[in-house]
């Protein structure tokens, strides 16, 4: 690649930097490793994963074993929204100090647990670990055992110490606790011919969207994992007769692990953008069409309609931004495969892409995706990421909440499609709300002001 | 919305848990801290998440960037210890941010493997890790003691200890140690002093960091901040103001007892009478007058108080926040005669119940005061005692919603709202601010509520 876009990079990242040329085939982009220490990495933690996947189940009990501050950080902050209970919104901690650190946090964090049970009578309780415990040593699972011995629900310990690992790991530990739930209701595996849609956490309660889809052609929705869930539901999940794993990052795992214990078959799909939508809804229809062979054909009839509602209603937005330069930055490259696609639907071009946690074949998807001359990267960082934005000269970004700032520093229109997205941008209704939200920012006059000046300084 | 049909369940003695923190740890003062000191990379020594969490958290409350590197612990780091880690992230922070100093605070992981980040910094300067000129400060910062305050306070004191000095001259300077403050306040802090024509070293002092204007250019290093220069001139001052006993005594005690700088310790400069002993501290300390404008502001300030003081006569509060915060604001509510009736603080410490004990000491009824507390507790007092008003951060909102009672934000986190970042609650106007504030929230609350024939156009 040109030496400038990778200049003033460190040493260490540049096997984690491309950009792509024509008629080349894919290369391995080095993935997956930990971040070099003293850069500032975009990352988080395993106990972040752990607590992204579980927290919207919303009649569970979330109490976080450690000091006050992983509680604190974790309280609320995503949008996953929940028709019935909120018990999921508390923020619940043991709140270890100096003295439970010497003598063990195990009394305390029995204690806590028992009284929250009694208060809130919760349908399971997850005790989540952070670093401290898993030095300290306290034995969680002995609490674990006895206390819902005691107290007649699943009490199942997530074992997401921040150091072991990525925020991929904190996923593992997530879906391991919830195989503890799972098929512990007595019904047959694959007795109901529905599915259940894993990795749909209903921000913006888009969960509540797609489920809309399949119930309208007829396929029942066992359980969301883990959006609007209820402990009953995720025990249940075993008698759904197939899955579909929409953020595949964090729960590819667990569908592995169903297919292999119950033989529920999977798809990874995507429901940002329309043709992914649509890909979707056909793999749902594929995978159940030996129950109800008229499923296609009702999947192809209301990929049909929302069709002609969408693309109408989006040409409106598409005018505007014809020709306009995109730089994506997310948690996950599958999404981003999504929203290249769905840029192109707004005329966009991708030119900056990167993701937190990919892996290698979603990195070699992305450059077969892209058209040449994009910046392929993993694991980037504000000042990289900066200098990209303007060297490719992107008139939006597409992030979370620590690119948010960035963008906007430059002069540059935002669109957040993390866990701060008040608006559904998933399945066909979330197509038009995302060619609002990116033509709202993009021909906002506030850059009117700023854009002649935009630099980076290190 | 969470607890709005439950009963309150007061009596209650929780000792092993806590709902709803009215507080967060230590490293997140201690990164907000370091983002005070121009041209500084704050480092956190411990897992990723912690950084990413504080970046986002002071992201969210400032709407700007948040630089801040990290050790990037993993499993054989914990076990090993993070000395390798550590020296490494100093290496390539400075060979790729090139920042002049980097803040190095420690998280619960670090300092339960017992890593020893004075004796790191020594080798990483030894071994050339940290090159010619540049500079690295720690501070001790476990997430299982104290809270964000005192984190605040050990960075700040951090500061002290491996950058101010002494030549042996005694400038005519004053120094001031604002306390955990927004970057309006520390702005302010400075324009009053200047007014009074003292000169003074404010530190930390994120204004220009965390408030900077929209200039279409990305500066990892914003122009804000007290230089090191600075802060190595602060053993050359001849008196320390500190602005809070959390967050400021700590730095301020340091340079008395390294350098013999003398210091005094007052509550922050919140309300009419807080803001006359910080204003009569800078008098006496500096030896300047009070010039006519600062006497002109709180002459505005009283004078609305007067105006409308039927306005906030009897009102009871609620209030959460942090100590050095809610000591003074007490004292101001109590000033406008209107009545805190329930009090917390998550932060722990033996000294802030006598120091609220003391500012209630005029309202003339029982209170209710948990240090530490939590907003679990607050709401369920809320509950058997309805208030007019909340006082505290972002996450009094469910209380608010739950209770239908206004809130008005004050402290940290701010993640709903704009402002703080620019308008500062210290000084007299600050202090006209806030009661503009409270009047707004009372008064809307009323034209709400009035039935149509009590309604009124003149109030």
């Amino acid at each position: 690649m040109p030496d400038h876009a990778i200049h003033g990079l460190l040493e260490d990242r540049k096997g984690q930097v491309l950009e792509t040329a024509s008629g080349t085939e894919p290369t391995e982009l080095r993935c997956g490793t930990r971040s070099a220490a003293g850069s500032v990495s975009q990352r988080a933690c395993v106990f972040c994963g752990s607590r992204v996947v579980l927290y919207p189940i919303a009649d569970a009990l979330h109490l976080v074993h450690g000091p006050a501050g992983c509680a604190a950080y974790t309280w609320d902050i995503r949008g996953a929204m929940s028709s019935g209970p909120a018990l999921h919104r508390h923020s619940f901690t043991t709140d270890l100090r100096e003295t439970d650190v010497i003598y063990g946090g195990a009394a305390k964090l029995e204690k806590a647990l028992r009284e929250l049970i009694a208060k809130h009578a919760p349908n399971a309780a997850f005790i989540y670990s952070t670093c401290i415990v898993g030095l300290i040593g306290d034995d969680v699972d002995a609490v674990a055992r006895r206390v819902s011995a005691d107290t007649g629900i699943p009490v199942i310990p997530v074992k997401s110490e921040g150091f072991k690992g990525t925020k991929k790991d904190g996923y593992a530990a997530a879906c391991d606790a919830l195989m503890e739930l799972v098929g512990t209701s007595p019904e047959a595996p694959r007795s109901v011919r529905g599915i259940n849609i894993m990795g749909e956490f209903n921000l913006a309660g888009e969960a509540w969207m797609i489920r809309e889809y399949f119930e309208r052609i007829g396929v029942p929705v066992v359980t969301t994992l883990t959006g609007d869930a209820r402990v009953e539901t995720v025990r249940r999940a075993h008698t759904a007769s197939a899955n579909i794993v929409q953020c595949s990052g964090s729960m590819q795992g667990l569908a592995i692990e169903l297919e292999k214990r119950y033989g529920q078959p999977y798809r990874r799909v995507s429901f940002f953008g329309l043709e992914d939508t649509a890909q979707a809804i056909y793999d749902v229809a594929d995978l159940l069409s030996e129950f109800d062979p008229e499923l296609p054909q009702r999947a192809a009839q209301l990929v049909g309609d929302e069709m002609a509602r969408v693309l109408p209603a989006i040409e409106v937005f598409r005018r505007d931004m014809e020709g306009r330069r995109a730089a994506i930055y997310v948690g996950g490259a599958f999404k981003a495969h999504s929203l290249i696609k769905a840029l192109r639907h707004l005329g966009m071009r991708t030119v900056v892409v990167g993701s937190q946690t990919g892996n290698s074949d979603d990195y070699k998807r992305l450059q077969q995706l892209c058209d040449p001359g994009t910046v392929i990267v993993d694991d980037s960082n504000p000042v990289e990421l900066s200098r990209f934005i303007l060297e490719k000269k992107a008139d939006l970004l597409i992030g979370g909440v620590k690119e948010r700032p960035i963008a906007y520093k430059l002069g540059v229109a935002f669109c957040d499609h993390n866990h701060e997205r008040k608006i559904p941008l998933a399945g066909f209704e979330g197509m038009i709300h995302f060619a609002r939200e990116v033509h709202g920012s993009v021909t906002s006059p506030v850059w009117r002001w700023t854009a002649r000046n935009r630099e980076v300084r290190a | 919305m969470l607890l709005r049909h439950t009963k309150p369940d007061n009596g209650v003695e929780r000792e092993a848990l806590v709902i709803n923190p009215a507080k967060t740890c230590q490293p997140i003062g201690a990164m907000y801290a370091a983002l005070g000191i121009h041209n500084c990379m704050p480092h956190s020594h411990g897992s990723q998440g912690c950084c990413a969490y504080h970046r986002s958290m002071l992201t969210r409350h400032f709407k700007e960037p948040v630089m801040a590197a990290t050790s990037s612990f993993t499993e054989g780091a914990s076990v090993f210890g993070g000395q390798a880690n550590l020296l490494e992230a100093l290496g390539n922070i400075f060979s790729v941010y090139n920042p002049d100093i980097v803040a190095v605070h420690t998280t619960c992981l670090s300092e339960t493997i017992g890593d020893d980040v004075a004796q790191i910094t020594s080798k990483a300067i030894e071994s050339g890790k940290v090159p010619e000129g540049k500079r690295v400060i720690y501070a001790s910062t476990p997430s299982y003691a104290g809270s964000h305050v005192t984190g605040f306070a050990n960075m700040v004191k951090g500061m002290v200890d491996g950058l101010a000095g002494k030549t042996g001259t005694t400038q005519n300077t004053v120094n001031i140690i604002p306390g955990f403050v927004e970057p309006s306040d520390m702005e302010e802090i400075k324009r009053i002093s200047a007014e009074m024509g003292v000169k003074t070293i404010v530190f930390p002092d994120t204004s220009g960091v965390l408030n900077g204007p929209m200039t279409g250019k990305f500066h990892m290093y914003p122009s804000g901040g007290a230089t090191i220069e600075q802060l190595a001139a602060t053993g050359d001052s001849k008196a320390t103001l500190a602005l809070g006993p959390v967050a400021s005594a700590p730095a301020a005690k340091a340079l008395d007892v390294k350098f013999k700088v003398p210091c005094e310790v007052i509550e922050l400069p919140i309300g009419i009478t807080a803001t006359d002993r910080f204003v009569d501290a800078l008098h006496r300390l500096a030896g300047v007058n009070v010039p006519e404008l600062i006497n002109r502001e709180r002459g505005q300030l009283l004078d609305v108080m007067t105006d409308m003081h039927q306005y906030t006569y009897g009102k009871k509060v609620a209030i959460a926040g942090d100590p050095d915060h809610i000591v003074p604001l007490v004292e101001f509510l109590i000033d406008l005669d209107m009545k805190p009736i329930h009090v917390v603080t998550g932060t722990p410490g033996k000294a802030i119940p006598k120091r609220l004990e003391k500012a209630l000491e005029r309202v003339g009824r029982d209170v209710n005061v948990k240090v530490p507390g939590d907003l679990f507790q607050l709401h369920q007092w809320i509950k058997a005692e309805p208030v007019d008003l909340i006082i505290g951060n972002t996450h009094c909102k469910y209380i608010a919603r739950d209770e239908d009672t206004p809130l008005l934000r004050l402290g940290f986190p701010i993640i709903d709202r704009v402002g703080h970042q620019y308008f500062p609650t210290l000084g007299y106007k600050g202090g006209l601010r806030l009661l503009e504030k409270i009047l707004g929230i009372l008064m809307d609350r009323q034209d709400r509520d009035a039935p149509e024939e009590a309604f009124e156009l003149v109030m």
